[in-house]
Parts: structure tokens; sequence; C-alpha cells
């Protein structure tokens, strides 16, 4: 079973039409993931708003999704979309680095 | 009186790893369910070693294996192990093996905050279930180092994997980098502590060697030494420096050494059927025709041999032995005699023990020749050969063949030692060496040592002809011990003086004879005298009796006629 959470908002029409696709790896509701879950989608309606899609995915369920996508470390958050794909491990307690990561903001 | 409790040994559980040699140094294989680190420097065979694992537990076991790599692409670990005759591939269609790449660069990862390593577990977790794998290896875990920068979590997660690898019951085989004074770069050592292999790869004198040993074992006996190992076209073997035991079975037959005189020095019979033998001498006295005799009579026998030349090429000796009456060449046509030449620095030691090996595994010779051993000596120092020897005649005495093999002694001087020190090893050593006389040299042999037969003390002269291989008595007179032309020319003056005793005896005979003669005749005469005068007495003896016969006669009459005359007056 694939725990989905697609949620998607009207966008302002004055923001440049830029779709974030972003898939947050789990592992059931580990303490880390839960947290990982919470921080994501805080950061993403602050930042975000309407132009984000989010896949959380339960590894768990999914385990051969572990190997293609390459999984070690867990919670995992894959920014698919823009260019270039990033990738993050851990909570996402560190909303510096997060925002770094999805480009949001300046290294 | 209390009952006695039987103290039952119960023996570790051990997953053979197929490695020819590793289960034997450790009695068995590795531990069952647990996992072993295998740690070793750049290059020492670490990958290949948990490689082989999996895929001889695969092919040989029955066993399933997951393969889980942090350095290597998986279709570069495939090409890698295919020069080796490993079809991963093929073992990864008919489900024997699975592998898995995990690729982790820290340039492509962010960390935000408190993470674990779950992917990796469900990874591993979904490999092994798919499969129903009972062994793993972790190629190089450490590398993780490199990805994450959180060491604390890291080694938690280590910790975490390694129990849940016990608690799966997989036999697990963890390969890790060595350290500075360290087993391993990151002191995996702490969390891998059942079993730990260290693999070794040297340099001396430009000779590359690869050694193994296991650091330790819990719960087990283990081989504790150094061993040497091999990666050659078949994979790794490990060669136990001597098997643990030293239980070889003996045969008493006797097989002969192709030299009426040899077998006759060696209790009538010749060598023992599996024994060794060394023959040893200063250069050029003939050991190489020694071993090609006892090659030839082999073959005649209708055994076959396997001959290693280090010095000459096969060509050569077959020339050479020619001209003692010795035609090889028909035994190599008939598949009797095989021959392997190989200069002994062609590579090292370790490979040249590994060549014979394969060498008498494939061909199952009888008897095998060693031409000469001094030669090795080149490719590696004096320990190394020595232990080369050992674990050899080791070898080919628990498969019951007879080994010669043939030393040059470097100075004329006998040593009671030869260079190789094997000389208690062998079981039967003759040497050879020059007796020089009278401007000439000659060869003198004798037995140092035959165990378990009655051989001879005596040193004899070894005499090489157009005809082959003889000994000869060597003359040990007044004069001391002579050899050669002049054992000879003693042997003509002996001949010469026996026939001058012959004659001049046969002159006294007849001396004596007419002697006994001349007295016999005298005692004749004396006997014939003696007679006469015994005649002579009797005679008088007669006469005297007759003529007192007759004076009593007379007597009597007289004086009956008195006595008458009376009455008639």
């Amino acid at each position: 079973m694939q725990k989905k959470e697609e949620q998607q908002l009207n966008s302002r029409p004055s923001a440049p039409k830029v779709e974030f696709v972003l898939r947050l790896f789990v592992t059931g509701a580990s303490p880390n993931s839960v947290r990982a879950i919470a921080n994501l989608k805080e950061l993403c309606e602050e930042y975000l708003p309407g132009q984000y899609s989010l896949e959380v995915i339960d590894v768990y369920q999914e385990a051969s999704v572990a190997q293609q996508e390459q999984i070690v470390a867990l919670p995992l958050l894959i920014k698919k979309s823009p260019f270039p794909e990033r990738r993050m491990i851990g909570d996402l307690s560190d909303t510096d680095k997060v925002l770094k990561g999805l480009g949001l903001k300046a290294h | 009186m209390a009952a006695k409790k039987k103290i039952t040994k119960t023996t570790l559980p051990k997953t053979p790893t197929g490695i020819i040699g590793l289960d034997e140094i450790t009695l068995g294989g590795l531990p069952k369910g647990r996992p072993t680190l295998i740690c070793g420097g750049a290059g020492a065979g670490k990958t290949l070693f948990a490689i082989e694992f999996v895929v001889r537990g695969a092919m040989e076991y029955g066993e399933p294996g997951v393969i889980v790599t942090f350095e290597e692409k998986a279709e570069d670990l495939q090409m890698n192990v295919a020069s080796l005759g490993y079809d991963l591939k093929k073992m990864q269609k008919d489900g024997m093996i699975r592998m898995d790449f995990v690729h982790i660069d820290r340039s492509e990862i962010e960390e935000t905050g408190e993470y674990d390593l779950s992917g990796l577990f469900i990874r591993l977790n979904h490999a092994i279930d798919a499969i129903g794998a009972k062994r793993v290896v972790l190629d190089t875990i450490e590398n993780l180092f490199g990805g994450l920068t959180n060491e604390g979590i890291l080694r938690a997660e280590l910790r975490r994997l390694f129990a849940w690898l016990k608690e799966k019951g997989v036999t697990a085989m963890i390969t890790a980098e060595k350290g500075d004074g360290t087993l391993t770069r990151h002191g995996l050592e702490e969390y891998v502590s059942d079993c730990v292999i260290l693999l070794d790869h040297r340099v001396i004198d430009q000779i590359s060697t690869r050694r193994l040993r296991v650091v330790k074992y819990r719960g087990s006996e283990h081989g504790t030494n150094e061993y040497p190992f091999l990666i050659d076209e078949d994979g790794i073997s490990v060669l136990p420096i001597t098997s643990l035991q030293l239980d070889n079975k003996v045969s008493s037959q006797r097989i002969s050494s192709g030299i009426a005189g040899m077998d006759q020095m060696l209790d009538g019979n010749g060598y023992f059927r599996g024994s060794s033998i060394l023959v040893s001498g200063t250069a050029g006295t003939g050991k190489t025709s020694i071993a090609a005799t006892f090659a030839d009579a082999a073959c005649r026998r209708k055994e076959r041999v396997l001959y290693f030349a280090f010095e000459e090429s096969p060509a050569q000796i077959i020339r050479n032995m020619g001209s003692i009456g010795l035609s090889l060449q028909q035994h190599v046509d008939a598949g009797l005699l095989h021959f392997h030449a190989s200069r002994p620095t062609l590579y090292g030691l370790e490979m040249h023990l590994v060549t014979i090996h394969k060498k008498i595994t494939e061909l199952k010779p009888r008897i095998v020749i060693l031409d000469p051993i001094t030669n090795l000596i080149t490719a590696g120092l004096m320990p190394e050969v020595k232990s080369i020897l050992i674990r050899l005649i080791d070898f080919l005495q628990s498969n019951q063949i007879t080994v010669m093999f043939t030393a040059l002694n470097l100075n004329t001087i006998v040593n009671e030692q030869t260079d190789e020190g094997v000389s208690s090893l062998v079981d039967t050593w003759i040497t050879i060496k020059y007796i020089e006389t009278n401007a000439e040299r000659n060869r003198g042999l004798y037995i140092m040592k035959s165990r378990g037969m009655k051989h001879s003390n005596k040193v004899r002269e070894f005499v090489i002809s157009d005809d082959g291989l003889d000994l000869v008595d060597v003359y040990n007179g007044p004069d001391g011990i002579l050899t050669g032309s002049a054992r000879e020319a003693q042997q003509v003056s002996e001949a010469t003086g026996a026939e001058m005793r012959k004659y001049s005896l046969g002159r006294k005979d007849k001396q004596i004879d007419r002697k006994r003669k001349a007295l016999e005749s005298k005692i004749a005469s004396l006997h014939e005298e003696f007679d006469t005068i015994q005649d002579e007495l009797s005679q008088t003896y007669i006469e005297e009796d007759l003529r007192k016969e007759i004076m009593e006669k007379n007597r009597h009459q007289l004086s009956q006629k008195q006595s008458n005359g009376k009455r008639k007056n």
C-alpha cells in the first residue's frame, strides 16, 4: 500500500509557474519520519504555497523502490523538479539546509 | 559413585566457504549465521574473497547469496569476476545471487537532521527474502563513512545492522579497508567480533605474495599462522602450511630406483612407495641422471611420472639422458612421462606450489620429480622455500605419491644440512660427492638416511656409463679408499697376486708330496728291519726253550737210570 498525500493548492497568478515535484521517503510512523513530514509540510506552505506536489512514500510498503531510488538513509527527500535533482536526508529540521537544497536560498 | 557425565563438545555450526584451503584452516568454515570481517589493504583481494564466498555457496552448497557493493557497480563487478569464470549474470537469473549496488555520494546529499539507515536495512531485507539468501556480502560498508558525515549515527546504525544480520541468521562477510595500526580504518572490528580474517599483500625482493591470517574466531579453534594464498584463473586458493594432522597413510610397498646397485644398498628393494627422496650433490655429480633413471624405471612399470624441470628444458633433458642410454622420448610419446619446465623466477614460490599442485591434481602421477629444488631459492627466501617444500611433501604423501628432489650443494664439502634444510623432511637422502685422488675425480655415493629400512653404510662409487648408472664397491684397503683408475689398478694387481699365489701354492704341494713319499718308504724299510730283528729274537727264544726241554729230558732219563741200577744190585 502506498501512503500518498497529494496536495495541490491554487497558485497565485502573479507567481512564476515553477512546479516543485517533491518525493519524501519515510519509514512508517517512526519519530524521524513523522517529524520530517511535519517539517516539510510547514516549510512548503510557507515558501512554496500552491507550487508543489508532494508524494510521501513508505519504504516499508514499497521495498523494491529502495533499490531503484538508491535509498540508504531515511527519511529522504528528493527534489525531482526543477532540475537539478537534489537529495536531502534527515528529519528536515535544519530549515536553512532544506531551503538551500530546494534552491530557494543561495548557498 | 557419581554418574560420570559425558562432556559433549558442542561445536559451533559452520558454513563452508568453498574456498580451497580456507575451510581447512578454520576447521570447517565461517561461523554460521554470524558476520565475519575480512580486512586488508588495497588490492589485497577482499572483494574477490567475498564474491567467491557467495559464488561458491551458490554453486557448490546451493545457498543463495546477496552481494551488496558500495564501491563497484554490479556490472563492473560482473565483468571483473567473469575472468574467473563466474557468470554472475546467469546466477542472478537463476535466482541464486542477487546484487545491489549502493551508491552514496556526499556531494549529492544534504543532511538536514536526524536520520537512520533504514533504507539500507529495507533493501537488504528485501534482497535476502527475495531469493531466500543464506549468505550476504557487504563490500565495503565503510564507504558509508565517506558518504555520510554523522559518524555517531553511522556507528549506531552499523551496530544495529550487524545485530540484525545475526538475527536474520545469514552468514555475512563484511569487507573493510585496513587502517593505520588498526585492523580497519573505522574500527569495524569492534562490531564484528565473531570472526576476523586479515588479508595481506607483500612484495619481498620484487616478488609478491598474498597472505591470510585468521585474527580471531570466537568459539572455535583455527589455524593461527599466516597462510599464503593465490588468486589465479580458478579463484582463490589458500595453502595451509601443513595439514593440522600428521596422519598420512603409509605404504610398505617398495619401488625400484632403476639402479640395481642402489636397490641393493636400500635393503635390496629400493624406495618405499609414497616416500620422499632427496638426492643432493655438487655440480655435475649426476643428480639429474639418478632422477631420470628413476623416472625411466617407473615408466617401464607403466606408472605415470611428472617431471618438474627448473633448470633444463625437457628437450635438453631427453637429449642428455640419451647419452647414458635412457630413451625418455618413448615414455613421453606413450603419455607416461610428463614434463613441466618453468624458470624459477617466472613467478613467486606460492605460484610455483600452486602450479605443482594443479599439475599433480590434473595428471595424478605416481611419481613426481623436482629437478632441482635449489633453483627455487632464487624465487624466494630460504624459510619460504622450506615451508613450500613441507607443504608439498605433505600434499604428496597424503596422495601416496613418491617424490624425488634433487638439490645442489653449493660447496664441495658435504654439509650435514642441505641448503634447503629439507633433510629432516625427507625419508631417504642420497648424497653424491666427488672423491679427488690421483689427479682425477670420481663420484662417491652414500645414503645419509633412509627411514624404515636397513641401508648400506658404505660409500660406493657411482659410475655413469653409456649403458646407464651403476654402483661399484670402492676399494677400501691399506692404502685408504681407492676409486676410479686407482681402484681398477688395485683390482688388476690383486688379480695378479692371486694368480701368483695359486702357482706358488701348487709348487709347494708337490714338494710336500715328494717328501711324504720319501718318508713313507723310509718308514717301510724300518718296519722290515724291525721284523728281522724280531724274527731273530724269537729264534733265540725257541732255541733256548728247546735246549731247556732237552736238558730236562736228559736229566730225567739219567736219574731214572740211577735208581734202576741200585735195585738190581
